[in-house]
């Protein structure tokens, strides 16, 4: 395996148990690497279980099975030093107002990490407030405010900025932007790209909208029903995508230009995807694949290198 | 049901004129929608675009009487059907006019579905009521336009309820309780938002295939462009609950005028542009609508602002054919006006 791996993941699963019946397979053996200073994005549709990695990377959800390793160490024997791995890996939520306290201000938000984890005087925590604010182009009158008078966007600058508070090497993202206006989305992205470069942090972003993964990630994985389906540097994945739903989803991806719109032929998937507690056999995607093959039904797919960078997960690509 | 009169298809079926919409909640007033107008041909789709807050629900349900309960609402202007002005007629008067010109769309199916009955029921009732068919005719009318939506085995789907249907089935449903009345216009108040990018596609081409069967004229609220360049035929751009843009979709997608167009299309990343590139950024945050300033609404993001921009607020004006191809290409700005007045050389 890669030596510059910040983070290594194994076989991962994430079962939840359910009142009725088989429990839901939202995560169901993933493997993957997040290279040290990558802007990796994983995409899939709703429930493909994208949270549920994202979470268990994290430390946030606790794995029925497989690991997660980060700097050689694997996330059980870092839960004995909770602060001393969240110095080091930060999640970002969806709704910013809702991971900030609502009761406290802008600063003591901001201060709070600092304070946890015992960094600094009062005067160097101040210092260290001023330096985020601008990191994130916050202006400083915001200090004093409650979350509630921020705008949308600048709440998620003020998450981010907490986020980075105590320097970590990794950020976890969960779909950033879809609580913004579209707008302000521009804004938050260009805010991502530019933290990337400056502090050399590994960033994992997920994301629904193929747009915005494609024009921030150096590498992209798409997962399908709890497992990847294809993963790869960025600019070979758009531009030969591999496994059939990659194909799919890039095909159902609208251009914003009419005349492109209008005289485009969608090839469309049959369907809703499927149940993840009863998930197909074989190939989970076989019940929708315009390429099926008899084998698909019968035989998971696993994920094999097709070339030094690219893995896809298909018998038939 | 009343005979089809043939109508000549350069008549709108519906008009929108100067509608403006307060709300009042605890302690403020919202100008939601201010002096908007728009309408409607037969057979022809008008998205409006514009982001959360923008007036785009409000200006489109609220003639309707479609708005979340317990907000008070003040609604004046004239929304005009063939059978009277929406706003002039009274609460049931109004709920019949709605029922039998209009079918809704909503974001969440789940918010028109009664999750506690059966969907072929709900159907059949709605065509009861508002198509005027038996009993029996009813059921078998449901049947058909589950099927005609997309929903396989609807004889067996007729006594499910919501819950057991997925997300996309539950959108076909919708969209079949939306048909049962025969309406001749379409309101989808953000179809597709919530559902996944495969799904989208088909109810989107569903959609489109129901409208070229029947004519039905199509309102299309959205916040997605791509859907927008694929659906519509005329846009409507909304910024802080006025219209700022409007044109054939071609004309306004390809040569936005209104500096918030333009901003919010080169703000927005499709899979044509350049990987690592840098997206164009509109400064600041839409307005508070409870505490409006004169002046143009967008002038404080505006890159091309000017002193007289401050002081009125700009109406909707068509740009002269020089930069457009249609003079039906209209934008609310004075700066934009005043560029296409003078002539190219």
């Amino acid at each position: 395996m890669n030596a510059s791996a910040a983070i290594t993941v194994k076989q991962l699963q994430v079962h939840f148990a359910s009142s009725r019946g088989a429990p839901v397979r939202a995560v169901d053996g993933v493997d993957m690497e997040i290279q040290q200073g990558e802007l990796h994005g994983i995409v899939g549709e709703s429930g493909c279980g994208k949270t549920s990695l994202a979470r268990a990377i994290a430390g946030l959800q606790r794995p029925t099975g497989g690991s997660v390793t980060f700097d050689g160490r694997e996330l059980d024997d870092w839960r004995r030093e909770r602060l001393a791995f969240s110095r080091h890996v930060q999640f970002i939520f969806q709704d910013p107002l809702a991971s900030l306290s609502r009761r406290q201000t802008i600063s003591q938000s901001l201060e709070e990490p600092l304070k946890i984890h015992g960094l600094g005087s009062a005067s160097q925590r101040r210092e260290r407030i001023l330096e985020l604010l601008q990191l994130v182009s916050l202006p400083e009158a915001c200090l004093d405010r409650l979350p509630r008078a921020l705008s949308g966007g600048q709440r998620q600058r003020v998450a981010i900025a907490r986020a980075l508070a105590l320097d970590p090497r990794i950020l976890i993202c969960d779909e950033p932007l879809s609580a913004l206006d579209v707008s302000i989305r521009a804004q938050i992205l260009n805010l991502f790209a530019d933290l990337q470069k400056k502090l050399d942090l590994s960033i994992v972003l997920i994301a629904h909208d193929l747009a915005i993964i494609r024009l921030v990630c150096t590498r992209v994985s798409v997962m399908y029903l709890g497992k990847i389906a294809e993963t790869g540097p960025t600019s070979e994945l758009f531009a030969r995508p591999r496994h059939p739903y990659t194909q799919a989803l890039l095909e159902a991806a609208p251009s914003v230009d009419p005349e492109i719109e209008r005289s485009r032929h969608v090839q469309l998937l049959s369907g809703d995807p499927p149940s993840p507690s009863s998930p197909p056999s074989g190939c989970r995607f076989h019940t929708r694949c315009p390429f099926s093959a008899p084998v698909c039904e019968i035989e998971e797919p696993i994920l094999r290198m097709v070339d030094e960078r690219t893995s896809v997960a298909c018998h038939v690509a | 049901m009343p005979a089809t009169i043939e109508e000549p298809r350069s008549l709108p079926i519906y008009e929108v004129d100067r509608l403006t919409v307060d709300l009042y909640t605890d302690k403020r007033t919202i100008r939601a929608v201010d002096d908007c107008s728009f309408s409607l041909k037969p057979g022809e789709t008008l998205a409006i675009v514009g982001e959360s807050g923008s007036g785009k629900t409000v200006m489109t349900l609220g003639p309707l009487g479609l708005l979340p309960e317990g907000i008070a609402v003040h609604l004046r202007g004239k929304a005009l059907t063939a059978r009277g002005d929406l706003l002039a007629v009274s609460g049931r008067h109004r709920a019949a006019v709605r029922g039998n010109d209009f079918g809704v769309v909503f974001q969440d199916p789940l918010s028109a579905l009664n999750p506690m009955r059966r969907i072929g029921p709900q159907l059949a009732e709605q065509a009861r009521r508002f198509a005027g068919l038996s009993a029996v005719a009813a059921k078998t009318d449901a049947i058909s336009n589950l099927r005609r939506v997309g929903i396989a085995d609807p004889e067996d789907r007729y006594w499910r309820y919501p819950h057991e249907f997925s997300g996309g089935m539950r959108q076909r449903a919708m969209i079949a309780l939306a048909l049962a009345s025969r309406p001749k216009i379409l309101l989808a108040d953000e179809p597709t938002t919530a559902l996944d990018a495969t799904v989208q596609a088909q109810i989107l081409a569903l959609l489109k295939q129901i409208q070229a069967e029947d004519g039905l004229a199509i309102v299309l609220i959205t916040h997605d462009i791509g859907v927008v360049a694929g659906m519509a035929d005329r846009v409507a751009v909304m910024y802080a609950g006025r219209i700022v843009e409007e044109g054939a979709v071609a004309d306004v997608l390809k040569t936005p005028t209104h500096p918030y167009t333009q901003g919010l299309l080169s703000s927005i990343p499709d899979l044509d542009t350049p990987i690592g590139g840098r997206l164009t950024e509109i400064p600041g945050a839409p307005p508070d609508l409870s505490s409006l300033e004169a002046g143009c609404r967008f002038a404080p993001r505006c890159f091309a602002v000017t002193p007289p921009c401050a002081l009125a607020r700009p109406s909707l004006a068509p740009l002269s054919s020089v930069t457009s191809t249609t003079p039906t290409h209209k934008v609310a700005c004075f700066v934009m006006q005043s560029n296409c007045q003078e002539p190219i050389r």
